[in-house]
This record gives C-alpha cells, sequence and structure tokens, in this order.
C-alpha cells in the first residue's frame, strides 16, 4: 500500500453524525486539536426518552455545514489548507451515518482531496491520543458507551484484537434503562452517576455476571433485570426506594465488571498500558475504580477528558490521520455501514 | 451559466448538467435504490465525460422534497458539501415543480404523484404550456380525496410519477374527467428538468447558501407525529 507523505505537517478535516451530535472538527498531525466542534441534540430526543433516528438525521442536515465552518474558521484555516476529509462511516444509525458520509464525500471531491472512512469505534480509541502524547501501541483499551462495550488489544494504529464484548445490552443502554426505571430520565449514564454520589454502593448486591468459555465478555441484562425485580419487589411491599443507593450498588456492578476483565486482560497477556474509551468512560466510579485497580497492578492507566469520551469529530480526526498516512482512502461509493464491525474495512 | 442539478428524491437517481440553453449531460438511473453509493460516482463520470471544472459552476439546483427522506437528505448533503467546497450557491426546486416541467409544452392539467404509503401521495397541481404556473402547490393526501379535487377542477389530467403505477386502478375508478398518462421518457424525475428550473430560479435571485439550505419534507416525523396524536388524545 502506498503510504503517504509525512514530513510536512498534515491537517485532517473530520466529521461525526453516527448517532444525536453533529460534530467537526480540524486535527494536526493526528495528535493536536485544533477545533472540536459539536452541536448536540439531547434536549431534542429527551422527550421521547431516547435517540429518535428520522429527528436526529433531520438534525444534523439542518446542521452539519454550519458545524464544518465553524471546525475551519476555529482552525483559523480555509479547506485548501486540509489535507484530507476523514468521515464516520460506521456503526451508528443508518440515516445518521448517511448525511456526515454524503457530505464529507461532497466536500472532498468537491475539493479535490482524499476521503477516508473512520469505524466510530476506532475514533473513540483513538480520543486517547490526543491528551497523552507519550500513548501509543500496543494497549488494553475498553470501550464502552451507549451502543458499545468492547475489550480490545490495540496492537498497532487502526489495527484491532477483539477479546471481548457484550453478548447483551451494551453498558451505557443498562445505564438508560435503570434511569428510566427509577425516574432519573434520559441519557441515564451522568444522571445515575450523579445521584449514586449520594448513594451507598453496599446496600444492594447485584449479580456480577461471567459469561461461560468467555472470560472477557459482558452480559448486562441479568445485571439489569435483577434491578427491575429488586424495583417492583419494593413496590409491591410498599417499600419506598431510595434511588442514590440503588443508582450507587447498580453502578458498582456494572464498574466491577469493567474494571475486573480489563486488568485481568491486561495482566494475562502481558500488556503494562490500559485506556478507556467512549461515553461511559466519563463515569466517575468507572475511573476512579479503573485507576485504583490499575495502580495496584501497576499498569499506566489512560482515559481521555469528557469532551473526548462522548461522540466527537477530533477522535476520527486522530484515527483518520493515521488512516491516511497508511495509505487508506476511500472511493467516492463509500456507504454508510450501520453494523461496521471493528477492524472491517 | 452554468447549472448542475440533481435528483435523489425516489428510486431515481439523476444528475445534469445545464449550460445556457443546452443540457451538456444528464446521467438518470432508476434502478436499486443506493444512491448513497451511486450518486457521487455518477456525477464523477458526468464530470469526466464533459470534461466539467466544476468552479464553473454557477449554481446547484436540488429537488428539495417532498421524497424519500433519506433519498432527500443524500441529495441535499451532496449539494450542500459542493457548495461549501466550491462556495456557490444552492437553489431549492421542489420535487413536484420539476417533474411537472417535464411536461413542458402540455395543455393539460398536471399532476405529477410520488407514492407515499398508506393510500397517499405526494402530489401538485400544475399548468406548463410556456411556463410553469402551480395550480395548487405540493402537498401530501390520500389519493381518494385527490381524485375528489380532480372531478370538481373537471379538467382534463396529464398523470406522471411513481405513484401512477400505485394507483393506477383507484385513478381508472375515481376520476370522471378525461386523463392520460405519461410516456416513460419524461414521466419520472429528471435532474435535467430540475437544473433548467433552478436556472430560471437562479435568474430570478432564488438561491441561498449552502448552509442555509433545507429539505422539505412535507411530513413531520412517525415519532413527532404520534407524539402529538397521543398529546391530543389526553387533552
Amino acid at each position: 500500500m502506498k503510504k503517504n507523505r509525512v514530513e510536512e505537517d498534515i491537517y485532517i478535516l473530520a466529521i461525526e453524525s453516527s448517532c444525536d451530535e453533529t460534530a467537526a472538527a480540524v486535527v494536526k498531525n493526528g495528535r493536536q486539536v485544533l477545533s472540536n466542534v459539536i452541536s448536540s441534540q439531547i434536549a431534542l430526543h429527551t422527550i421521547y426518552g431516547g435517540v429518535v433516528p428520522e429527528i436526529a438525521s433531520r438534525k444534523h442536515i439542518e446542521k452539519i455545514n454550519q458545524v464544518i465552518e465553524a471546525a475551519l474558521a476555529e482552525a483559523s484555516l480555509e479547506l485548501k489548507d486540509i489535507d484530507a476529509i476523514a468521515v464516520t462511516y460506521g456503526p451508528g444509525l443508518v440515516g445518521a451515518l448517511l448525511v456526515g458520509v454524503a457530505e464529507a464525500k461532497a466536500i472532498a471531491y468537491g475539493a479535490g482531496k482524499p476521503l477516508v472512512g473512520v469505524h466510530h469505534i476506532e475514533g473513540h480509541v483513538s480520543a486517547n491520543f490526543i491528551e497523552h502524547p507519550d500513548l501509543e501501541p500496543p494497549f488494553v483499551c475498553l470501550i464502552v458507551s451507549g451502543g458499545h462495550t468492547h475489550l480490545v488489544v490495540v496492537k498497532d494504529y487502526g489495527e484491532y484484537e477483539i477479546l471481548g464484548r457484550t453478548r447483551d445490552d451494551a453498558a451505557g443502554e443498562a445505564f438508560d434503562k435503570v434511569a428510566r426505571a427509577v425516574g432519573l430520565g434520559y441519557p441515564g449514564g451522568p444522571k445515575v452517576d450523579r445521584a449514586a454520589r449520594e448513594g451507598n454502593p453496599r446496600t444492594i448486591t447485584f449479580p456480577r455476571a461471567k459469561v461461560e468459555g468467555a472470560p472477557y465478555d459482558f452480559s448486562f441484562s441479568g445485571l439489569k433485570s435483577a434491578v427491575l425485580n429488586h424495583i417492583n419487589h419494593a413496590k409491591m411491599m410498599g417499600e419506598t426506594i431510595h434511588v442514590p443507593d440503588l443508582a450507587a450498588s447498580f453502578q458498582c456492578a456494572v464498574v466491577d465488571v469493567l474494571v475486573s476483565h480489563t486488568v485481568e486482560a491486561a495482566k494475562e497477556l502481558g500488556y503494562g498500558r490500559v485506556a478507556i474509551a467512549g461515553g461511559v468512560a466519563s463515569n466517575s466510579a468507572l475511573r476512579a475504580k479503573m485507576k485504583e485497580n490499575c495502580e495496584k497492578a501497576g499498569l499506566a492507566f489512560y482515559y481521555p477528558s469528557p469532551i473526548f469520551c462522548t461522540d466527537n469529530a477530533a477522535m476520527i480526526g486522530v484515527a483518520g490521520y493515521y488512516e491516511y498516512i497508511n495509505g487508506v482512502c476511500s472511493g467516492w461509493d463509500l456507504n454508510a455501514v450501520p453494523n461496521l464491525k471493528l477492524g472491517e474495512r | 451559466m452554468k447549472i448542475l442539478g440533481i435528483d435523489s428524491s425516489s428510486l431515481v437517481a439523476s444528475v445534469a448538467v445545464v449550460a445556457d440553453d443546452v443540457l451538456i449531460a444528464e446521467y438518470t438511473v432508476n434502478f436499486k435504490k443506493t444512491h448513497s453509493q451511486t450518486l457521487l460516482p455518477m456525477l464523477d463520470q458526468v464530470a469526466k465525460m464533459v470534461e466539467l471544472d466544476l468552479q464553473t459552476i454557477d449554481g446547484i439546483a436540488v429537488a428539495g422534497g417532498p421524497g424519500s427522506f433519506t433519498g432527500l437528505r443524500i441529495g441535499t448533503a451532496t449539494a450542500k458539501g459542493l457548495g461549501l467546497a466550491l462556495k456557490k450557491p444552492l437553489i431549492h426546486v421542489p420535487t413536484l415543480d420539476a417533474m411537472a416541467y417535464n411536461m413542458w409544452g402540455s395543455d393539460r392539467l398536471l399532476c405529477p404523484m410520488m407514492d407515499a404509503r398508506r393510500n397517499q401521495v405526494y402530489t401538485g397541481l400544475y399548468r406548463c404550456r410556456l411556463s410553469l404556473e402551480v395550480v395548487k402547490p405540493q402537498w401530501a393526501v390520500d389519493v381518494r380525496e385527490l381524485m375528489e379535487d380532480l372531478n370538481e377542477l373537471g379538467q382534463q389530467v396529464l398523470f406522471l410519477g411513481d405513484g401512477v403505477p400505485v394507483y393506477r386502478q383507484q385513478i381508472e375508478e375515481g376520476l370522471k374527467v378525461p386523463y392520460e398518462f405519461a410516456p416513460a421518457h419524461n414521466n419520472r424525475q429528471r435532474a435535467a428538468a430540475v437544473a433548467v428550473l433552478g436556472g430560471e430560479y437562479f435568474k430570478q435571485g432564488r438561491i441561498v447558501s449552502a448552509a442555509e439550505f433545507q429539505p422539505n419534507y412535507l411530513r413531520k416525523s412517525q415519532a413527532e407525529r404520534e407524539r402529538e396524536e397521543r398529546q391530543r388524545e389526553n387533552e
């Protein structure tokens, strides 16, 4: 494969529209974020209790040019200064992805720039490179968000080995469902996190699921059912639920499994570095527990700032940079792939 | 004046380049709905074939809706991206206006119709003897209701669009006025019509920036409709 030149500075314009954030960013040399613009739709979807795909797609098309123009302006660059256009092409909501993909293709075509299709999850992993100049592959990375729960080894830039994944609900999905059940609302992750700070995680013992024969896989549907059963039982007995205690106990069960799997994998496979990524990587309990257990095990622990944990385009620009210098170039027929697997091209 | 026309509002994907009074190129495909994979390669092929320097385009005309929600967004995002990169204005051409324009020269009442599912069509009523006259602007309507409207108007109708094969029986049974169906070469969306009509709008100054351009879906999303219904029931 032809490698692209790297002697000069490389500027990537990145676009992300896989779910409910319309985002664009400019990234220099794969590590330096010159701009990171995010137009969030969360408020719009809150009244529906979750992301409505058609509404998300409509908002993307409404805002996308303004977001891209703001990203270029904030970086004090013009399109002619950009070396390549990177765009998330999967996984995600197909209608939402299509807006970013069609837009990015047309910009690249119109401006005569190369186009680089980026995997959304590779973007999340790459968010760790932004604030940690010393971090390089290989390392173990836990990716946790509303749609994904993956434990991977990042063997090299763009090269992944999947160690484990969820068998049912994503970690963030479990947060959303529990939040809904106790009336905390959407999005569940930050709301459960906040409530749990006032609660005692040892009040209720919820199950920590192991998947038979797959030591690094996850399962959260049993935990979710246990929480819902607990709530129903309390209601039947006429007891009031102490939401902070329940939130803390549930969160502790999720975090325990996420942390133990990740640290086990790093130790077992002999990697000295651990990173986390995705929306749930903002969770304060997960960060604290992972830090504590990594320190005990003598592992270096990396995590992105919350702004780079949420869906953003800067992370797509980072991942796109490494694809670009490796000679990856997408065709004008690039399509959105809603269930794109990690490591697939 | 050079106008690029784009229509991906239905099963048809179409791109065209019109320079002054001449259609330089048109690429229209009515096959499988994979517009996200086909639309830009189609434009690329057309551009290569006619050695089109994109910078020489004055405006980008897009069939702005109604149509398939996803199809409209692919065409719109393509046009918005091109507009952003080339710093060119966009021209919003209502999908059904452009379809009526296919029948330029006809003295009939023109009724383009797109299947909108659930016995509904997106339609509009037009005349286009020498220039386009909008008799009734595009709207979404039940086919039976449309037939009643047409019977009331009492004029000879010319139908076109992908709604025709779907609702042909209802047209034949419900219509009391004389009617005809347009032939194959102009009974579906064509980007040439979008570009020519877009050129007229361009001359009138009816242009918008790529950022401002928005598709017109004519319909709210299902989630919004259902929510409004629930709210009405609760009142």
